[in-house]
């Protein structure tokens, strides 16, 4: 399915009027934009309706899309706006990064791992276990910053932030997947190397 | 700001690649000469190792891609922003504004009364003293609400005349 053609490439023909050549960049960007509406929704049917829905306001917005930031950079705003428009509708309460209530409720999501199961668990699932047990900002922050080929200063076109407001962010969001990693995978951190 | 913390916030930066030059020499050195930094190094750096090559995407369902194509096959790219704002109304709305502002400092300043020295404040105005009735009044109200409509006229008249000229070039064609 993908050509090797650029992103802009690829606009240009979708704005000449060639509407399957969108396909290509739903290809490219539907794992990383379903991920983050993911970690917001942590239900796949809510988030695949939300991913939809970004897709099709990136290209009905594609116009105005002018070249000045990446694609993907333009196309994951897009994402933020919809994934809080969705908060709101869903009247979820908006919580504060410093709300020691918040992280005792993430840390209750998610906690019936049995020892076995945890045992037979590699790094890959460990890491994108934890991952999901952070709040969405932590885990939007790092996915971008792993995945999503953003710099700093991207990511805060993109979330709306300082670089050194996302800097900092981003410190604290591995800070606290490495605890949760320590306190949920016990044994796979102990054969890590780091303990 | 907490020792630890400050620790860590620099081994981060030196592990993103984000110290500076005398920043990444000074850490370096710490690292090969203090065992706790070099620890804390070590542990930081095994879960950047960790996130860079652990962490996954999730995927979508195999239909996702064909919903998209079929769901935008309903639409049309809308034109862009810049080409349906005109740049003019803009700048007369801010115009319109601007004037409504510097009209009421003019009003205020013309009723102070620049050479009485009694008043014991700074500002040679007291605001006892000001007829906030001259700017509040019937007239003014009046004049406002006349330039308003106006404006709204003009508005309208720009629409309207925009709609039917789409209409020409489209029985044209």
């Amino acid at each position: 399915m993908d050509t090797g053609s650029t992103d802009s490439e690829i606009i240009s023909r979708v704005l000449r009027g060639e509407q399957q050549a969108f396909a290509e960049l739903v290809n490219r960007y539907q794992n990383f934009v379903f991920t983050i509406t993911l970690r917001y929704t942590d239900n796949r049917e809510d988030a695949e309706e939300i991913a939809q829905d970004i897709f099709v306001k990136a290209y009905r917005s594609l116009a105005d899309f002018r070249g000045a930031s990446k694609f993907s950079t333009w196309l994951y705003t897009i994402v933020t706006t919809s994934c809080i428009t969705f908060l709101r509708k869903k009247k979820l309460e908006t919580r504060s990064l410093d709300d020691e209530k918040v992280f005792e409720q993430a840390d209750n999501q998610n906690s019936g791992f049995t020892a076995n199961q945890i045992e037979q668990k590699s790094k890959v699932a460990m890491v994108n276990e934890a991952i999901k047990l952070l709040l969405p900002d932590d885990a939007k922050i790092i996915t971008l910053f792993y995945k999503g080929e953003q710099s700093l200063e991207e990511i805060g076109v993109i979330m709306g932030m300082e670089p050194n407001t996302v800097k900092v962010k981003l410190h604290r969001a591995r800070q606290r997947l490495k605890e949760k990693m320590e306190k949920k995978f016990p044994q796979e951190v102990a054969d890590a190397s780091w303990r | 700001m907490d020792t630890q913390q400050h620790m860590e916030d620099r081994l981060w930066d030196y592990i993103d690649g984000m110290a500076g030059e005398e920043e990444k020499s000074f850490i370096d050195q710490l690292i090969g000469s203090n065992l706790e930094w070099k620890t804390k190094y070590k542990e930081l750096l095994d879960v950047h190792q960790l996130m860079q090559t652990s962490l996954e995407l999730d995927e979508p369902s195999l239909r996702f891609r064909q919903n998209v194509m079929e769901e935008i096959a309903k639409y049309q790219i809308a034109p862009a922003t810049k080409s349906y704002i005109n740049k003019n109304i803009v700048r007369g709305i801010g115009a319109f504004f601007i004037v409504m502002v510097i009209g009421f400092f003019v009003s205020g300043f013309a009723q102070v009364n620049w050479s009485d020295s009694s008043s014991s404040t700074m500002i040679p105005i007291d605001f006892n003293k000001v007829d906030w009735s001259k700017f509040f009044n019937n007239t003014y109200m009046n004049i406002f609400m006349m330039v308003n409509i106006v404006l709204g006229l003009m508005l309208l008249d720009m629409y309207l005349g925009k709609k039917k000229k789409e209409l020409e070039n489209k029985t044209q064609l």
